[in-house]
């Protein structure tokens, strides 16, 4: 690749999508999921190509406007952002080839153009949020992918008029998560005059702790945990998930939550960076304990959902509660642990909803008392469905069993066993909610005179990518495994640095 | 020790913040507990405009004017950071609002309402239609 | 609305006011206060000014629904595609200096070229947000003034 071009792939990694959506917008319904798709792949490529460079834990920084940092807007890829990247853009190119049969069945015509348009913005903002190294900017992109994500739910509206409400209940939610943010960083900013975020790193840490410090860390973490749905500042993701459109839903579940999850991560290790004794303490005693109860009464609720994508959506809350459990016992294995849930997480549940997309798509419910007998009409389905399922439960050789073993690991080498035993006994409360849908599928008889066939083939394929991906991960971790250390291993050094 | 001048000088010299304070705080109160969605957006409104508040206040510099270059050497400028980036929320908070309000119009022609509990009641029996409750 | 006539004479005096203005503060954008976000507020605000003297119809000849979103999407790539101009002469995304014979220069015209999408983006986009709302309920009728 040349030289020149290398240099400039961070802002072409966004811009590029940037650039196709109004495209999209234009060029009407009919060509609209053509330059989706194709933008997608090409943001794909640039990630696995910045992906392979910062393996070896060199960082990529990019000046735009030439401006060099801390005055200017830096991007700066490293291990950690472009393992993000990585899985937001390949999930946007699984589910956009996902997404043509099932978005003309589920969305009116007229309004594909559009459609794809606000994916392309979802998709560019959310890449934005991963590559920036500037805290205000952060905010920036945050909003648009918030935004264009509160008009994609709103799409479910053809199907199900609900979604308005979710879409509406979830732009309240999350406005008022985005401006916490926004105050938490203005304190910070008049703190420090400064927004990029190794820069804001330095100045906190030469300021020494102090009231305005402390304000600022309680805002962000409280903006940014009502943005991945902690679980008492849940309530907007079970509506906004079951009502969206199937493909969107894929997405999000994938996409949106996780960044929000690094977003979280980044702040807390790279910019907090646990210089003072204030911010560790609020993860244990408040955090931790809110993720534990999280997962168990997210999954006790799941267990009694009739509706499939709502049983999926309260157990990604629940999933959500294991990734902040890692973060939160602030050890290197236990941010690893939360890293690779993040990769493991985003594969099954893209898949899971997949699924409950193909149902809709064939079977036109996603009740679970409606879908009896699922399992012999669309056995490929049903078969990647049982995947991710085992994989929510975290039965070996598959990935939640790996996220798993790393998590209980770091618990244990901390002397934590109370909270180890509670992460393996949840899987019990996991099996129960996967089990409840086997059985419907296979064990029961199809309610008389329905007709169901098999998904068509350009939603089989990704999905069964991700299923795939689920087991050979499972089976072979080091790739995600490295990578996870490796990022983790930063975030952990960065923070080591003003340990004392 | 606590005396009448040092509450006084807390809160005149920080006058702003308290405003800030007061406004985020009716804001999101609204924004909370209004049961009508539009009015959930007007404190939605008033939430994040406190804010905004906050950031240009905090951009003043005392004897500083406007940011705009006079060309003498010895003005003093008021810090323009604080108030590009809240022209960025600013706009974030109009695309917040105008979607905010297109998925009301949606709302009221799918529900007839713009009332959170009449909308709850009326998804409600489309739930459960057998629990007809009056 | 035909009767109303005040209303009408003051709306086609102010009319051209505005839109002037409009033009103003977008090429002063550069070196004053204004700017593409304030003169597309503007420029929006006068065809809004239109549509509520002369009925939203009007409006909608003038602009219809779908130029204000070909206005969008042509702000948004006018923006973009400067950006991307001086990737090709050679500098980072969004650095102008290469725009011109020397880099003030170039400065200055790359800032005025970014505006010019900004403006007419948001000009867009606040039109179509006000005739969305506004084409959907009723025209309100005279005698309910």
């Amino acid at each position: 690749m040349p030289e020149a071009l290398f240099h400039h792939l961070p802002v072409l990694q966004v811009v590029l999508t940037l650039v196709a959506a109004p495209l999209c917008a234009l060029a009407g319904s009919r060509w609209a999921w053509s330059i989706a798709t194709a933008a997608s792949i090409i943001a794909f490529a640039i990630t696995v190509t910045l992906f392979s460079s910062v393996l070896d834990g060199t960082v990529i920084s990019y000046h735009i406007g030439g401006w060099a940092p801390p005055i200017g807007i830096e991007y700066r890829v490293d291990i950690l952002n472009a393992f993000v990247l990585l899985i937001v853009s390949g999930i946007a190119v699984l589910t956009l080839i996902y997404a043509q049969k099932s978005v003309t069945a589920e969305i009116g015509s007229e309004k594909h153009g559009l459609f794809y348009a606000a994916f392309l913005l979802c998709l560019t903002g959310l890449m934005g949020v991963a590559i920036t190294g500037d805290a205000f900017n952060v905010f920036v992109f945050l909003e648009i992918s918030s935004l264009s994500a509160y008009a994609l739910i709103a799409t479910g509206a053809d199907r199900d008029r609900r979604a308005l409400t979710a879409a509406y209940n979830y732009l309240i939610m999350g406005t008022i998560g985005a401006t916490f943010f926004v105050i938490g960083l203005g304190l910070l900013y008049m703190l420090t005059g400064t927004l990029n975020m190794a820069d804001l790193a330095q100045r906190l840490f030469d300021h020494g702790d102090n009231r305005t410090l402390r304000t600022g860390f309680c805002f962000v973490l409280i903006g940014l945990t009502l943005k991945l749905a902690m679980f008492p500042l849940h309530l907007w993701l079970p509506d906004a998930y079951s009502r969206a459109p199937s493909a969107v839903t894929a997405f999000l579940s994938a996409t949106a939550t996780k960044v929000m999850v690094y977003v979280l991560l980044r702040f807390l290790f790279a910019i907090f960076s646990f210089s003072f004794a204030f911010e560790a303490s609020v993860l244990r005693v408040l955090v931790l304990p809110l993720a534990m109860i999280g997962i168990v009464v997210a999954s006790v609720v799941a267990i009694f959902q009739d509706d499939l994508k709502r049983m999926l959506a309260y157990s990604s809350i629940a999933q959500i509660g294991y990734m902040l459990l890692g973060l939160a016992l602030v050890s290197q294995t236990g941010v690893m642990a939360s890293i690779i849930h993040l990769f493991n997480h985003a594969i099954t549940k893209a898949a899971l909803f997949m699924a409950a997309g193909c149902f809709v798509l064939q079977a036109g419910t996603t009740s679970i008392r409606e879908l009896r007998g699922i399992g012999r009409d669309m056995p490929w389905t049903m078969a990647a469905f049982v995947v991710g399922g085992l994989s929510l439960i975290g039965v070996p050789l598959t990935v939640g069993f790996i996220s798993k073993w790393y998590l209980v690991e770091a618990f244990i080498a901390e002397g934590w066993w109370p909270v180890a035993l509670l992460i393996v006994a949840s899987s019990l409360l996991s099996f129960a909610y996967v089990w409840r849908v086997v059985e419907a599928a296979y064990l029961r008889d199809a309610p008389e005179g329905v007709v169901r066939k098999e998904a068509p083939l350009s939603m089989l394929v990704p999905m069964w990518t991700l299923a795939g991906m689920s087991i050979y991960f499972g089976v072979d971790s080091s790739l995600t495994s490295a990578a996870a250390s490796r990022a983790a291993n930063a975030l952990i050094g960065a923070s080591n640095l003003f340990w004392q | 020790m606590v005396t009448m001048d040092s509450v006084l000088s807390l809160i005149s010299g920080h006058y702003n913040y308290w405003m800030g304070i007061v406004l985020m705080m009716l804001g999101l109160y609204v924004a909370i507990s209004r049961g009508n969605l539009i009015k959930k957006v007007v404190g939605l409104n008033l939430f994040q405009t406190s804010v905004f508040m906050l950031y240009i206040s905090m951009g003043k510099v005392t004897g500083g004017t406007a940011p705009i270059l006079t060309g003498k050497p010895d003005t003093i400028y008021s810090n323009p950071l604080p108030h590009v980036l809240i022209l960025t929320a600013i706009v974030v908070g109009i695309s917040t609002t105008a979607l905010a309000l297109a998925l009301i119009v949606r709302i009221r022609e799918a529900y007839g309402t713009i009332e959170e509990d009449e909308i709850a009641a009326i998804e409600r029996q489309f739930e459960f239609p057998k629990d007809r409750v009056a | 609305m035909s009767h109303h006539l005040v209303l009408r004479v003051v709306a086609n005096l102010l009319l051209p006011f505005i839109l002037v203005f409009a033009l103003y503060v977008q090429w002063h954008g550069d070196n004053g206060p204004g700017g593409g976000f304030q003169a597309g507020v503007v420029f929006a605000a006068g065809m809004i000014l239109y549509a509520l003297v002369y009925g939203v119809d009007a409006l909608k000849k003038v602009i219809p629904a779908k130029t204000s979103i070909i206005l969008m999407s042509l702000g948004v790539l006018i923006y973009a595609g400067t950006g991307l101009s001086s990737l090709f002469l050679g500098h980072d995304f969004l650095d102008y200096s290469g725009l011109a014979a020397n880099s003030t220069q170039g400065q200055e015209r790359g800032i005025l070229i970014v505006e010019l999408g900004v403006g007419i983006a948001v000009a867009g986009a606040m039109i179509a947000i006000f005739t969305a709302f506004a084409g959907r309920t009723p025209e309100i009728e005279d005698k309910e003034w």
